[in-house]
């Protein structure tokens, strides 16, 4: 327990420096640039692939669970649609970007740790809590929302694939079942997920990373921790902000 | 200069530091030698603030350096120039964006300044050619010296250097030694090398401080050394072969 309450107040601390003034915002800016492209566009592939197959698989599963005549063929792409925007776009896509991105920044921070390089970065006066991790944190908050976005245009699209070459769906009944009954709202739920999300995928990996102490195996040891906390958290905050949300 | 007075470190429960009290004099290469996990890597650390003292006082000319806030830690950071054991280069960053990179974070110096800047640091370091290559593309000499050009890139009032030689071959390890030297003298730098090679200290030992179990042994230069009657310190001097020799030959 007190191993616990340690391990969050470091963690505090840690946001506490990340977030103080950052020391030439030029540079920060640059840095920003970059990890959009690193942990957020070079994400969208594995999103976009992994949101087809879901999509696909959610239609099917509909449709063979929904084979009833009593329920009408529309049904399957609303469903498809729904499970997509509300679970799968966001808390599916956040774990598999926990595996992903949170090993990634694990690694490349706990790396810079043991080789000394962030002790390089503090005697040159430089904040490296704050240069290393916010525009990380930053990155991952202005792009995961878009690759929330694309995995529900890809998700969606996938299960029309899906539904209409497999024959369980016309085309015709799924575009209607996607446009049927639809709540915005839905949307605007599934990106403040997100958004949460990459907060903690963001913060807890680059936590578990600068913390680290040792050498290489150590390295590798955060890095599965980074992916195995993150995950929790974000299922704990996914039940919290789905009741705060949606009640 | 720098002063250290009577500093205390421990590392859960275990002292490794012993009421450390010495002084590294400006314009000077001052060593500090020893054997591995005598302190003095941690000794180093301390003085630059990267381990916090659990008593005593650092002193950086007239400023308690370990008592200050951050913000005025930043302002003597800026004139801190260090040479990791390992270089530390930044591996995403070219050799010529790790020489910039201080310069980016710390001037307003134009474009055109900073890589004037940078092509000097890096002749200065004898470093040609090899702008646009990576850390991970250099040997482990050019890391150093690729390191140490970063290091007096803002010109610094202090240079720091945790065993620039390890891991370097014989002769590497002597250009490696000269450049510092070179330096000291050039840009009257107050030098602190943190190493076991006798060579070095034969090489540019100007004030060495010979520390062992956390405490200093002894104090003196690189022509005392061969005559100290420190038990301790002769066992480390005359470990090697060849030096057993030349004592046993009265050389």
């Amino acid at each position: 327990m007190i191993k616990f309450l340690t391990q969050f107040g470091l963690y505090f601390l840690l946001l506490k420096k990340v977030f103080s003034k950052p020391e030439k915002p030029a540079i920060y800016y640059r840095q920003t640039m970059r990890e959009l492209v690193y942990l957020g566009l070079y994400s969208a592939g594995i999103i976009a692939i992994i949101s087809f197959f879901m999509g696909a698989v959610i239609t099917l599963q509909t449709a063979y669970n929904t084979s009833n005549p009593i329920y009408p063929k529309y049904l399957i792409g609303l469903g498809c649609r729904d499970s997509i925007i509300l679970e799968f776009s966001s808390t599916v896509a956040a774990l598999i970007l926990a595996g992903k991105v949170g090993s990634n920044i694990a690694s490349e921070i706990g790396t810079m740790r043991v080789t000394e390089q962030i002790d390089a970065l503090e005697i040159m006066g430089v904040n490296s809590a704050s240069y290393l991790i916010l525009p990380k944190i930053i990155a991952t908050l202005i792009f995961n929302p878009i690759l929330t976005l694309i995995g529900i245009i890809v998700g969606i699209f996938g299960g029309w694939i899906a539904g209409t070459l497999s024959g369980v769906v016309t085309s015709e009944n799924f575009i209607y079942g996607i446009q049927y009954a639809f709540i915005p709202y839905y949307i605007v739920y599934s990106l403040i997920k997100t958004v949460f999300f990459a907060f903690i995928i963001t913060s807890v990996s680059a936590f578990q990373g600068y913390y680290v102490e040792g050498g290489s195996l150590e390295v590798g040891r955060a890095s599965t921790k980074a992916v195995v906390y993150s995950s929790i958290v974000i299922l704990f905050f996914n039940v919290i902000l789905t009741q705060l949300l949606l009640s | 200069m720098i002063t250290v007075k009577h500093v205390n470190k421990s590392f859960n429960g275990k002292s490794v530091l012993n009421d450390v009290s010495v002084t590294f004099e400006t314009g000077k290469t001052n060593l500090i030698i020893g054997r591995s996990g005598s302190g003095k890597t941690v000794l180093l650390k301390s003085i630059v603030g990267l381990h916090e003292i659990d008593s005593g006082e650092i002193w950086f000319e007239d400023t308690l350096f370990n008592k200050l806030g951050f913000s005025e830690l930043k302002k003597i950071r800026s004139e801190i120039g260090m040479l990791f054991q390992g270089s530390a280069l930044f591996d995403s960053q070219t050799v010529e964006q790790n020489v910039r990179f201080p310069l980016d974070m710390f001037t307003d110096m134009s474009p055109a300044e900073k890589n004037e800047r940078v092509n000097f640091c890096l002749n200065r370091v004898d470093i040609l050619n090899a702008n646009k290559l990576f850390p991970a593309e250099l040997s482990g000499g050019m890391k150093k010296r690729v390191a140490i050009a970063r290091a007096i890139s803002l010109n610094p009032k202090y240079l720091f250097c945790d065993e620039p030689n390890s891991g370097l071959d014989p002769l590497t390890a002597i250009l490696i030694d000269e450049l510092i030297k070179e330096l000291t003298e050039e840009y009257s730098i107050t030098t602190i090398v943190n190493t076991h090679d006798m060579n070095s200290v034969m090489e540019i030992g100007e004030k060495v401080v010979f520390i062992n179990d956390g405490e200093v042994c002894w104090e003196g230069n690189k022509d005392e050394i061969l005559s100290s009657d420190c038990s301790t310190l002769n066992d480390f001097v005359f470990a090697n072969s060849m030096a057993k020799k030349l004592r046993k030959a009265g050389k």
